[in-house]
């Protein structure tokens, strides 16, 4: 309630310091750049509380144990499908990427499946879902849902199709799992009290990340000049998609840092498709989370993996380009 | 008792490694604390998220921090049975 309020009149009180405290000139490239720093922090991190905590709530429902027995012996295509979208409500951390993934195929979950799982967790999550409503607006949100999923849903169906368990590490199939043991059922107060670790947690740990991107926005907003992008991150440019994801895939940022900075470049005259492929390669495709990986999987399969997302990214970035 | 922090060395596997020493001392009971980093015996117990907490055989949770007085509440559970 006192949120919705103060998201009410946030613009206003931007305004007002930015012009009347700080007595800048309404056409001044520094006012440009406060008001916006000073109405988006406290906006996207309205934003990033609210619904960090009602995940944390949603994701109490998902265990993985819960998660694996839902997939364990699916039927490759619904598997996928299903795989994808538990990826968005299920916890996962990228330092539990090696257990979840034993756990998964020693259990009758098909390696397919299992990729679209690990493709869709980090990439389709809360946090970029956030941002992106916040800063870009209902549309490129749900655009970025829904065409996160399908890459995950079809990058895990074309690696389940080209049949690559021989690629994963000989050991992992012979490797004992103990049956897991469920944290049984939680009640209500534990649902809410799991809200609010998950915003201690994860907001506790972005929150540098948000201000430093808005900052970085906020001086592309005040400064650059406009359609200074639309040169080299424009529709125009054909090779301004694979750049942008050859340049996202070792970068290594969560969806915090990288959201404003888009935002930005978007202002400027860079295209939507380019920035969103820069965006799913940049938060999808992680270099530490590979090198985890690859304890479990051998280099040709990473290399499948990376290949196939890639390529999922690639033609999105294209689709949205070609379609706004 | 013995209790067993599961996880392979990241920054919440030590803060639930924290949490249970506490709980020990808390509690007063006599236990045995161990970190257990490697892969094959974490996946012995079934735990697909770390940090886990192992008490006497038993995954009490994982893939999230339990608090001190949740863990003091398992080891007196523990210790009665």
């Amino acid at each position: 309630m006192l949120g919705f309020v103060l998201y009410r009149h946030l613009e206003p009180l931007a305004n007002l310091l930015t012009y009347t405290v700080f007595g800048l000139s309404r056409e001044s490239h520094a006012a440009a750049a406060l008001s916006f720093f000073l109405f988006e922090v406290p906006k996207v991190m309205l934003l990033l509380v609210s619904v960090v905590f009602a995940v944390g709530v949603v994701r109490s429902f998902f265990t993985p144990e819960r998660t694996r027995r839902m997939l364990a012996g699916k039927r490759e295509s619904l598997g996928n499908i299903l795989a994808a979208l538990l990826g968005v409500v299920t916890p996962f951390c990228s330092c539990s990427a090696v257990p979840l993934f034993i756990g998964f195929v020693t259990t009758g979950v098909p390696l397919g499946v299992t990729f679209s799982f690990l493709i869709s967790a980090p990439m389709v999550n809360e946090v970029a879902l956030v941002l992106l409503f916040g800063l870009f607006g209902f549309k490129v949100a749900a655009l970025y849902l829904t065409t996160g999923l399908a890459i995950a849903m079809l990058a895990g169906f074309i690696i389940g199709r080209l049949k690559l368990e021989r690629l994963v590490e000989p050991w992992v199939y012979a490797m004992p799992v103990g049956a897991a043991t469920a944290d049984g059922d939680l009640g209500w107060p534990e649902r809410l009290r799991f809200g609010k670790a998950a915003v201690k947690e994860i907001v506790g740990k972005v929150w540098p990340y948000v201000v430093a991107g808005i900052a970085v926005g906020a001086g592309i907003h005040g400064y650059v000049p406009q359609d200074f992008m639309a040169a080299i991150m424009g529709k125009g440019a054909w090779w301004s998609v694979p750049l942008a994801v050859l340049i996202g895939v070792p970068m290594y940022s969560n969806a915090a840092g990288i959201i404003p900075v888009v935002q930005a470049l978007l202002e400027k005259g860079a295209a939507l498709g380019t920035v969103l492929a820069f965006m799913m390669a940049v938060i999808g495709l992680s270099l530490p989370e590979m090198i985890i990986l690859r304890k479990v999987l051998t280099l040709p399969l990473i290399a499948t993996f990376v290949g196939v997302v890639a390529s999922g990214i690639l033609i999105v970035g294209y689709l949205f380009n070609f379609l706004f | 008792m013995e209790l067993k922090v599961l996880g392979s060395g990241c920054a919440k596997c030590q803060q639930l490694y924290a949490a249970a020493s506490q709980a020990v001392a808390k509690a007063g009971v006599q236990a045995s604390l161990v970190k257990v980093e490697k892969l094959d015996e974490i996946m012995k117990y079934g735990v697909m998220m770390t940090p886990a907490l192992v008490v006497n055989g038993q995954v009490k949770c994982s893939g999230r921090l339990a608090n001190v007085d949740e863990i003091v509440g398992w080891l007196s559970a523990g210790s009665q049975g």
